[in-house]
């Protein structure tokens, strides 16, 4: 970002904030970047010949006499097969030295897919927990995100499921990461051999938090220039987004915008939006699927932003700890895929549907029998039954540590509802209960 | 000679505009920037300051770009062809967008321009006319398209003379009408109309008196939705909003459907893109995409023509009621649209109402679903524009600022549950909070009992209650116990669970039950009430339970099978069977 000849230079700052300084310039463009006292801006309000920069790596040590000079352009990314493999921080700059980057430069926060050019997502990813592909089946184009509590093992659970999901590039968005988490993710990436297809754009907690903002655009950026320009399958994780929504809000704090609820910028809906949008299957075969994740205040989802979130992305993930099995679990009742409809019974076994609801519905009365067990009532012969399956179906599909195809998830299901319940009670029709009921076979 | 003006400044998608002439409120005008016209909106003026939002991107605008202002409103291009497409909120055409992205400033015609229609006459030399008269019509695909008298016209004309039946393109002149100054107008097939302003060309607007059948067995029996009525679903993320509202697309009563795609998510979009074409129309055999128009905007488009999507899909809509069709309005979501509002109501830095939300809105919704209703044309005949809007609650609280002044607006309400949503009752419409408020008017009471059976609306009354009496019994029980309360309180849990599993819920996903015409729907809420109303002989709670069980089971089978089939008989046998084992004979 070294200043060119021909830009003008000026000296003269009116107004400094934590985050944004104002200063009087003319025939500069909106969201155009800036250099400020050598830090990195961008141009995020115009009045007159008033200009108002948000600084991500925060306004420390400006002074009113700092030097800023104009772009004359908004951010972007050189693209090209370079990035596989590398680390950057939120500048697109390369960590842990190596050359810059070469190749095609392009605007980041790019224009949006037509939506009549869209393809309906239908190939499966599948990931081997069965808290996923039985009960929330993600599909390649899709958006998801997991809601968790800040001590649940979600940066592990992602990588997990990165790593199982044979996608042609893996591209990671750390916004506010801890640094133990970045080097944990480099690490499972190395030792798996997979660092030839992975890309990472990292602001972690040691960085200034304004800087995030750009996290999302470059590493969506270089998403699309994968899928788009070589058709190839991306994944790209999103962590954690929460800190990210903090960052927006910090902005507009600092302009004087009326918050909204949960002190959020009004736009915080869009502004998640045009970021999970960008998840999309393409008609050349390219994908861009998008893993993402929102941690919460003591699991509440009525916050600002995860309740934004939820209404744009298709369907979320809760992580939950198993207390009688004591193993992490995806819970089956608060978490969705909107996009399974669209695999499962048809790139599935045909029984999947009915054996995924029935397995939920009884799992469900076994949680209103633990619930009469501790009010002190008698439990029913088949409050007895509930119990003992949700025990084993806990055990031996939800658990994240069980890897198994669809198929065995299926035939397990069966196994246990046989064992414990009638064909009356777990009540599937009739035309698969007689051909997949164990006995039957 | 248009008004031109100068950017004075750029807040996000808010720019102010110095102007050298006078500008209207609502007025077009377009940016010139990077050889591209970037449109926008005049949504405030303050003396020489112009503040306008921009339908667009506002990246790399700069003081001092030039605006150019168009002297009318944002309008809407009326005409045959407007079925089977697929609009942004502009009505752009999106399946005229070659390239992959949408680029900036990109417009295509909302018409096809050069295709023919076979005109035929319906107005004479010598018949007086005013504004929503038929002149003729063509036929669209299987809907008669009425060419009216444009809607602007405000006078009393003469018709001077209409073309003979033949092939014609949208802009050929088809009749000259006389005003009543002896000036004479040419009219074509098309009209443009500014898509904020209702569109007033009938006669009056009766109150509705009939239903619109969706085949969604709790909104049909329990809460139904009146043709030229309102009617809004709230409910949080997950709860089933889209599933819902594409099963009506699919099913509804109606000729014409328009879907509203505002701020929602472009996958669900493209499952309509994908899905509708092959699909059939139950009750003409042609293709859905046919009698459906799509206007999208989805989430990450621009946020001011998101707010004009709905307005643009209103004014398609009173359009087609004016030539006597039924339309039904289905808009996805409407609180994006508030945000929308919201949005430009802080970047104007207005005074904020409740949640940061503008002080209008609640005006600003209730003037939007008053565009709604059925009307009487001049002609005598009948047409209406139904509208079903969702809504999402934040943080699925319905005491909001969008859902209080929706709620207030419309007359139906369908509160989607998350507790019914958690345990997979979908559709998970609450069967004691929802409301139709249809079920009190008297024109539709006695449309029921012609159309259904005398005395429906008492016999629905009376499925509500044993519902509603079974929620207390199962609040009952689970405070007292399974042997603290006598067995009445099972009995009654379990009858308002048969209800509830056997015709509240339906699978959306199944060709047959997710789908039911209104004869079977009589025919199962007979039933059903019928078995309710008898008294049994149980050993015990756990017998009750476990009778009603069975039966769910062999019902849901039952609603599996074809209407009256060999299979849906053989389940009757077998639901009479344990019937009549437990039952008390008195």
């Amino acid at each position: 970002m070294e200043t060119k000849a021909f830009q003008k230079i000026y000296t003269k700052i009116d107004n400094i904030t934590k985050a944004t300084v104002t200063l009087k310039a003319k025939g500069v463009g909106n969201d155009e970047l800036a250099t400020v006292g050598g830090k990195l801006a961008q141009v995020v309000k115009l009045n007159g010949d008033t200009v108002t920069l948000q600084v991500f790596s925060g306004t420390e040590n400006i002074a009113t006499n700092s030097e800023v000079v104009f772009h004359g352009a908004p951010p972007t990314l050189k693209v090209s097969d370079d990035l596989a493999g590398r680390f950057f921080n939120a500048y697109g700059q390369p960590l842990y030295g190596g050359a810059e980057l070469t190749g095609e430069e392009r605007e980041i926060g790019g224009p949006t897919v037509n939506p009549f050019r869209r393809k309906q997502p239908s190939e499966l990813i599948a990931t081997g927990i069965a808290g996923i592909d039985l009960n929330n089946t993600i599909v390649t184009g899709q958006k998801i995100p997991f809601f968790a509590d800040p001590d649940q093992p979600y940066n592990q659970v992602m990588a997990m499921v990165a790593l199982r999901a044979k996608a042609d590039k893996i591209i990671l968005g750390g916004m506010g990461l801890t640094n133990d988490d970045f080097l944990f993710f480099k690490n499972v990436f190395e030792n798996a051999g997979a660092l030839d297809r992975i890309v990472s754009f990292v602001n972690t907690t040691e960085n200034p938090p304004v800087e995030r903002l750009l996290v999302p655009d470059l590493t969506l950026t270089a998403a699309e220039y994968f899928a788009v320009d070589k058709g190839e399958k991306v994944l790209v994780l999103l962590t954690d987004m929460t800190l990210y929504a903090d960052a927006l809000a910090i902005v507009s704090n600092r302009m004087d915008q009326i918050p909204s609820k949960d002190s959020m910028p009004g736009s915080l809906y869009s502004d998640l939006a045009r970021i999970y949008e960008k998840a999309v299957q393409l008609p050349n075969g390219g994908s861009i699927t998008l893993i993402a994740v929102t941690t919460l205040n003591g699991g509440d989802i009525t916050h600002a932003i995860p309740d934004n979130t939820g209404y744009i992305t298709e369907g979320q993930l809760f992580l939950r700890n198993d207390s009688e099995t004591g193993k992490v679990i995806v819970d089956p009742f608060r978490s969705l895929s909107r996009l399974k409809q669209l695999v499962i019974g048809k790139k599935t076994r045909e029984d999947h549907p009915q054996v995924m609801n029935a397995a939920v519905r009884l799992y469900a009365d076994a949680a209103n029998a633990r619930t009469k067990l501790e009010n002190g009532f008698d439990l029913t012969d088949y409050d007895e039954r509930t119990l003992a399956f949700a025990k084993d179906y806990s055990e031996k599909l939800l658990a994240i540590d069980v890897n198994i195809d669809i198929t065995r998830m299926l035939d397990t299901a069966w196994e246990l509802f046989a064992r414990y319940f009638t064909k009356a009670e777990v009540a599937i029709k009739d035309e698969f209960t007689q051909k997949y009921w164990p006995e039957n076979r | 000679m248009k008004t031109k003006g100068r950017i004075s400044g750029i807040t996000s998608n808010l720019v102010t505009v110095k102007v050298d002439g006078p500008v209207g409120q609502n007025e077009i005008c377009n940016i010139k920037v990077d050889g591209l016209e970037i449109m926008s909106e005049v949504i405030k003026v303050t003396g020489e300051n112009v503040y306008i939002q921009v339908f667009d991107s506002t990246r790399g605008m700069r003081v001092g770009d030039e605006v150019e202002f168009e002297g009318h409103m944002l309008e809407a291009t009326l005409g045959p062809g407007i079925l089977s497409r697929n609009y942004d909120g502009l009505q752009n055409d999106l399946e005229k967008m070659d390239s992959l992205f949408i680029e900036r400033g990109s417009r295509t015609e909302p018409l096809d321009y050069n295709s023919e229609w076979e005109f035929t006459p319906l107005a004479k030399a010598g018949d007086n006319v005013i504004a929503g008269d038929w002149l003729g019509e063509v036929m669209e695909g299987s809907m008669p398209h009425k060419i009216m008298v444009p809607f602007s016209f405000g006078d009393e004309y003469m018709v001077d003379n209409v073309v003979d039946a033949g092939k014609y393109k949208v802009t050929d002149t088809i009749a000259v009408l006389t005003d009543s100054k002896g000036e004479k107008h040419n009219v074509s097939m098309i009209q443009k109309w500014p898509v904020k302003i209702p569109i007033t060309a009938y006669k009056n607007k009766p109150r509705p008196n009939r239903i619109m059948e969706t085949g969604v067995r709790p909104i049909d029996t329990f809460n139904p939705l009146a043709e030229g009525g309102t009617g809004f679903i709230p409910g949080p993320f997950g709860a089933g909003k889209t599933v819902l509202q594409h099963a009506i697309s699919k099913q509804a009563e109606a000729d014409i459907i328009i879907m509203i795609a505002c701020g929602e998510r472009a996958n669900e979009v493209v499952e309509i893109f994908a899905e509708f074409p092959h699909l059939e129309d139950p009750r003409t055999g042609r293709k859905l995409m046919e009698r459906t128009t799509i206007i999208c905007n989805t989430s990450n488009m621009p946020v001011a023509s998101r707010e004009a999507s709905v307005y643009t899909g209103m004014a398609i809509g009173e359009y087609y009621r004016a030539m006597g069709l039924k339309v039904l309005i289905l808009a996805d979501s409407t609180s994006r649209w508030a945000q929308a509002l919201r949005e430009m109501a802080n970047r104007l830095e207005e005074f904020p109402g409740q949640d940061a939300f503008p002080m209008d809105l609640s005006a600003t919704i209730s003037s939007f679903y008053a565009r709604a209703g059925l009307v009487s044309l001049n002609n005598g005949k009948t047409g209406s524009v139904t509208f079903l809007g969702t809504v999402s609650p934040a943080g699925g609280n319905l005491k909001e600022p969008v859902t209080e002044s929706t709620q207030k607006a419309t007359r139906c309400f369908y509160a989607l549950s998350q507790q019914r949503a958690d345990s997979k009752r979908y559709p998970a419409i609450d069967p004691i909070d929802s409301y139709s408020k249809y079920l009190d008017y008297d024109e539709i009471i006695e449309c029921l009992d012609e159309t259904v059976e005398k005395d429906w609306v008492k016999r629905v009354q009376k499925g509500k209650t044993i519902v509603k009496r079974g929620k207390e019994a199962a609040e009952q029980i689970n405070i007292l116990g399974d042997d603290g309360v006598p067995i009445e309180y099972h009995d009654r849990f379990w009858k308002s669970e048969l209800i509830d599993f056997v015709f509240l819920q339906q699978d959306a996903f199944d060709s047959i039950d997710g789908n039911t015409p209104m004869e079977r729907q009589k025919y199962m809420f007979n039933y059903l009430l019928d078995i309710c109303e008898k008294e049994y002989d149980y050993a015990g709670f756990e017998d009750c339970s476990s009778f009603y069980k069975n039966l769910i089971n062999i019902f849901r089978q039952m609603n599996y099978s074809e209407f009256k089939s060999e299979k849906f008989e053989s389940y009757k046998v077998q639901i009479d069977k344990a019937v009549a084992e437990k039952v008390v004979n008195d």
